[in-house]
């Protein structure tokens, strides 16, 4: 998109920032790496904004918004949200942060693409309807739409809910549930097919902590999974509990601050559906403390940090049945 | 854990120091039966209990959880245990989610002056979990002898 990089160049030029947080081609040109640009001529050179710029940059700023002068940074509706979250627990410097909201409409996500069978990828080009993916063994195209990542299928937002500039329309907040489908249909399993799932899905795990390193919401300076006292310090899980717990605490450390950007899920190399741990408190904390969306605004508390006198009691969990 | 053949859980029960632990008191000084598979922790408030407590006595062998705090509204700390009814109702939710059998975790509120309330959870979970019999799905082999 023209119009990005145009906004980039007249905000450098015109003083407004002097660096700018956005993507160039990774190793793959479907490969897209977040990166800071200092120059115009940088950004002629490197500077890309299409269908495949999934990463979220909100967790890039904690550092960059404490270095000198101001950062442009660009932002997708399901990123401001990120971007929210991490204000409200004083993260970033807001007035360190020239945000400009960009549109989306789902980005390609490789590992949906790999799902489908095609091998030996090349290269792949989108056109915004449809994806031309260059293998090995000839041309393929398929609809956008159904090289999305699961997180853009069940997009939850386009509105941006935070912005200095916007770049085309703001969309609607999407409210129809559809996120939590997969988590009801785990739910409506026994405990039995829901163990053997999980058990098939995090015994894959590679403790490679690349979900961690990419959370927004897992930015605490000193983390409990680099503790060498915790005796799950950085290194590979060496039996199915560690796998549980690895993802328990770490899920448990971001109830209720998560936003549902779907990081973990995209960069997990082993393709775990780390997404649904998450949407599953999001889901509980909604059904069992009222509506609660992270990153929605920079005021409410967190459904975490905060009570009322008649909450439900934990036995609701046996009361809900399922097990026999 | 076998004894003499049968199979004993090992229970770990979290107990808030002002009300719970003194209700385990009670219900000794009472001479109320429960069973000797309970250990019990003291715990500051039922609110120092972390989700990672609960795992790590599941690692090292536990068969079943309890957290005994005090009723919601008498917290010592005005509100602690009103963030621990949050966090533990997630968390057992979560452990349900991941197929573990949701009768090993519980929490229950027992004041000073329940003895006899104490006796009594403590009977019911232990039965409950020597129904389940050994934990194996948050069992850690290495912690095994």
């Amino acid at each position: 998109m023209q119009e990005v990089i145009d906004t980039a160049k007249r905000l450098l030029s015109d003083g407004t920032v002097n660096r700018v947080a956005g993507w160039k081609a990774g190793e793959f040109p479907y490969d897209v790496t977040p990166a800071v640009f200092t120059t115009v001529e940088e950004i002629d050179n490197g500077f890309i904004y299409n269908d495949f710029c999934a990463p979220n940059l909100s967790k890039y700023l904690i550092k960059e918004s404490h270095k000198e002068g101001k950062i442009l940074v660009f932002l997708k509706p399901c990123d401001t949200y990120s971007f929210n979250q991490l204000l409200k627990e004083h993260r970033i410097l807001r007035e360190n942060v020239y945000i400009v909201g960009v549109p989306c409409t789902g980005k390609v996500d490789i590992g949906t693409v790999r799902a489908m069978g095609i091998k030996g990828i090349t290269d792949m080009e989108s056109d915004g309807e449809n994806v031309t993916i260059h293998t090995l063994y000839g041309d393929k195209v398929v609809p956008k739409t159904e090289t999305l990542g699961d997180k853009c299928r069940t997009c939850k937002s386009k509105k941006h809910v935070i912005y200095d500039e916007l770049i085309g329309e703001d969309g609607e907040v999407n409210n129809d549930g559809a996120r939590f489908e997969l988590v009801e249909k785990l739910e409506k399993m026994t405990p039995d097919e829901r163990f053997e799932f999980w058990r098939g899905e995090l015994s894959k795990c590679i403790r490679c902590n690349a979900c961690r390193n990419v959370c927004p919401a897992c930015s605490c300076e000193n983390c409990v999974f680099d503790n060498p006292g915790s005796g799950i310090q950085q290194r590979a899980a060496t039996d199915s509990f560690e796998e549980n717990m690895f993802h328990l605490i770490r899920s448990f450390h971001v109830a209720g601050r998560c936003t549902d950007c779907g990081e973990c899920t995209r960069v997990c190399p082993q393709n775990i559906p780390l997404h649904l741990i998450n949407r599953k408190y999001i889901k509980d904390i909604n059904v069992f403390y009222g509506e609660y969306q992270a990153g929605e605004d920079v005021m409410s508390r967190a459904p975490l940090n905060a009570y009322t006198f008649t909450d439900c009691e934990p036995g609701i969990v046996y009361e809900r049945g399922g097990n026999e | 854990m076998q004894v003499n053949g049968e199979f004993r859980p090992l229970i770990v029960a979290f107990c808030c120091n002002w009300c719970s632990y003194a209700g385990a008191d009670l219900a000794g000084t009472n001479r109320l039966n429960y069973p000797a598979d309970v250990k019990i922790i003291r715990v500051p408030c039922s609110c120092r209990v972390n989700p990672m407590f609960v795992l790590r006595a599941f690692q090292r062998g536990a068969d079943g959880v309890i957290l005994c705090g005090c009723h919601p509204g008498d917290c010592h700390y005005t509100s602690g245990n009103y963030f621990t009814r949050r966090r533990m109702t997630l968390l057992f939710s979560m452990l349900d989610y991941f197929g573990i059998e949701k009768e090993r975790t519980r929490v229950e509120w027992v004041s000073a002056a329940e003895g006899a309330k104490f006796a009594k959870t403590m009977n019911e979970f232990v039965e409950a979990v020597t129904k389940l019999g050994e934990n194996k799905r948050l069992e850690d082999l290495r912690c095994k002898k």
